[in-house]
């Protein structure tokens, strides 16, 4: 077992570790923290396949700039335990169990598929590189590059006609 | 890495939001749930990326095979920036009006 093996495994099982715990902590606010800790992961796996600048992208976008407007809009609620809505055991657990059958069903669909005689790359070749990935973003895909910039400022008027009050 | 270890992991990540979505009553965290499942698709498909990039490697020792899904990805995470955005805006509309994030007080539709 080699340095990328274990550090595959670690990252995998923090990964799967806290992302269990933002669906079962009951504190908003730890949730927020939990999934914090999933997108680093993520991101350490970006990093190990050598993708780069989507490990940069996903640590400003994500941890950074999403999850702070999360934090933001739970405090601004004053969310807290006590005021925490949850649902029946039953229904909680029919969930799990659907959520289980899913996972069962992918799991035996992909289990002897062809695919994985295949393997990813990890630490070697350089198209997660930012001057590759800028050249064909800027060259072959700038009309949905210009077309996301218009996303945006809708998504912007859209979100201050929706939060404004009246 | 084997591929299907990138596969099972993401199929993993992918469940545990479904679960947290269909087993949480507050808005924020379902929300958050589905910030999830994107993650584990971004995953996947740069896990998938690399691999499209070592088979191609193989044929062209200069090729740039594997681009695409990377910056699929980004556009992805563009997308979701927006989506959070305005998301947010009307689950803080939503908790102005009734009080609260939970999703069943929003059953108007039902009856």
């Amino acid at each position: 077992m080699n340095v990328t093996q274990i550090l595959f495994w670690f990252l995998s099982v923090l990964a799967l570790f806290s992302a269990l715990m933002v669906i079962t902590s009951k504190n908003p606010v730890h949730s927020v923290l939990w999934l914090i800790a999933t997108f680093f992961a993520i991101s350490g796996h970006y990093i190990m396949l050598n993708a780069q600048f989507l490990a940069i992208v996903n640590i400003i976008v994500y941890a950074g700039a999403i999850m702070v407007l999360f934090l933001f809009v739970i405090m601004l609620m004053n969310l807290n335990k006590s005021i925490e809505p949850q649902k029946s055991k039953w229904l909680k657990l029919a969930g799990a169990v659907a959520g289980g059958c899913l996972l069962l069903v992918f799991v035996a669909a992909l289990k002897d598929s062809e695919v994985h005689l295949q393997s990813a790359e990890v630490n070697t070749g350089d198209i997660g590189l930012i001057s590759n990935l800028g050249k064909a973003l800027f060259s072959t895909y700038v009309v949905p590059f210009e077309i996301s910039s218009i996303l945006f400022l809708s998504a912007m008027v859209g979100a201050v006609v929706i939060g404004k009050k009246e | 890495m084997p591929i299907n270890y990138y596969i099972f992991l993401s199929i993993a990540l992918f469940c545990i939001g479904i679960v947290g979505v269909l087993t949480r009553r507050n808005a924020i965290i379902i929300f958050m749930c589905i910030e999830l499942m994107l993650n584990a698709v971004n995953l996947l498909l740069v896990a998938f990326s690399k691999m499209h990039h070592a088979t191609a490697l193989a044929a062209d020792t200069a090729t740039t095979a594997g681009t695409d899904g990377q910056l699929f990805v980004f556009f992805i995470m563009v997308v979701a920036a927006a989506e959070v955005s305005v998301g947010l805006a009307i689950i803080v509309m939503m908790y102005r009006n009734i009080h609260s994030v939970d999703v069943n007080f929003l059953n108007r539709l039902k009856h």
